[in-house]
């Protein structure tokens, strides 16, 4: 094998110095499921769907360094079911209830769900108490549906430049809060352009006005499943960013 | 021929949306009943299960005392039940009202809110006592298989009920597979 080489389930996937294996995998093509990950964005490991075994170790590919010779083993079922046992917690911890949800089709946390075949909950839900924000004429923020991945909190730091968002308290107590005076997202500095505006995986943060422009049925997850859809957007944002 | 497979059908905390879906396998019905007889439910309006029934479909999630009683008699009855929609997986939209107090539930419906003649809460004995909070139905019995949607496509219906029928476990391709 050639220099800068690692393995993923048994393909030799090249990297350049300073990549993480999720961005090798991404740069060859491969898909290695995730709700956090964004090119533009710094890794931070949030949801763990990412984990994949490297060498024979449970790792984060997000922000985990690619290295020489690396074994690397990801679309397994040991993970695959990992990996649905998270989903079911994200999904009963907070309140997700696709048929009201204006992103349902188009979100990630449910594409990543139907990929690793969930058909239940498992777990008994929560039923959390939520607050929702609807003060912003153009942004609804309802933490109902918040999984707390943090890209609206790094989107607004690294790419927007405003200190929106953050996320408050701890364990089951974690909630998303707007940095504004009145703690409110109308007197913050959002602006419907901004990145953290638009990076939410899930239905938490919504432009408003453009609900049901897609019909459901038509939307980017009901044909396609998240593996083919994400391949094919993210190795173009991704040598954008990082050549 | 093989004895045709018994199916009973109940909606709980549902709004029978599943059981429409369930009737959009159009002219397959005809196909449905060389496989299978139809049990207590609002399409035949029997009852009560018989003793021995295969498949039962639960649509709607458990939202008042009768709603235990008739699940439970489900899961009695049934060697293999079916949580079907979003509402018998994860209470669906009449689970919204488990974020407010049932009493204040019960008061904006009854007493305070607009346009209420004679305000009073109902309390006849024929009516059945709400639960405090509604529950998806895996919380109080057993399920052996969830089929998703609001509601599950017919297509959906039919490719569960032919599986079973075929002795198979049933699985749905991607893109019968849907929450919403």
């Amino acid at each position: 094998m050639s220099e800068n080489t690692l393995t993923i389930d048994g393909k030799p996937v090249h990297f350049e110095d300073g990549d993480t294996i999720m961005e090798a995998a991404i740069r060859a093509g491969i898909y290695i499921p995730h709700l956090c990950h964004d090119p533009e964005l710094k890794p931070q490991g949030n949801c763990k769907m990412c984990e994949v075994k490297v060498n024979g170790r449970n790792c984060s590919a997000c922000t985990f360094p690619a290295a020489e010779g690396q074994k690397v083993l990801n679309n397994i079922k040991e993970l695959n079911e990992n990996r649905r046992i998270i989903v079911q917690m994200l999904f009963v911890e907070g309140n997700h209830l696709c048929p009201g949800c204006e992103k349902s089709g188009n979100c990630k946390l449910q594409a990543i769900a139907y990929s690793v075949g969930m058909m239940e909950y498992r777990f008994p839900l929560i039923y959390p108490k939520r607050e929702m924000d609807t003060s912003h004429p153009d942004i609804l923020l309802d933490r109902n549906r918040c999984i707390f991945c943090e890209m609206c909190v790094r989107a607004g730091r690294e790419v927007d430049g405003k200190e929106v968002f953050a996320i408050s308290g701890r364990g089951i107590g974690n909630h998303l809060i707007v940095n504004s005076p009145s703690g409110l997202l109308k007197d913050s500095l959002l602006e419907v352009t901004d990145k953290a505006a638009n990076v939410c995986p899930v239905g938490a943060i919504i432009i408003k006005r453009h609900g049901f422009e897609v019909p459901i049925g038509q939307r980017i997850y009901d044909k396609k499943q998240i593996a083919e859809v994400s391949v094919a957007t993210e190795k173009v944002l991704e040598e954008k960013v990082h050549g | 021929m093989a004895e045709k497979l018994k199916i009973a059908t109940t909606s709980l905390g549902g709004c029978f949306g599943c059981h429409m879906s369930f009737l959009d396998i159009d002219e397959r019905i005809i196909d449905l009943f060389d496989l299978v007889e139809f049990d207590r439910s609002p399409l035949t309006d029997i009852k009560h299960c018989s003793e021995y029934v295969d498949i039962g479909l639960i649509e709607g999630g458990v939202c008042n005392s009768e709603n235990v009683h008739t699940l439970r008699e489900f899961r009695k009855s049934c060697k293999v039940l079916i949580a079907v929609g979003a509402c018998a997986i994860n209470g669906g939209l009449p689970a919204l009202r488990n974020f407010i107090p049932l009493e204040e539930c019960l008061a904006e419906s009854y007493l305070t809110g607009e346009g209420i003649d004679n305000p009073q809460i109902p309390s006849d004995i024929e009516l059945p006592l709400l639960l405090d909070k509604v529950h998806p139905i895996h919380e109080l019995v057993k399920v052996d298989y969830f089929l998703p949607g609001c509601p599950p496509s017919g297509n959906a219906f039919w490719r569960f009920i032919t599986d079973l029928a075929a002795g198979k476990t049933p699985t749905l391709p991607y893109e019968l597979v849907h929450y919403d």
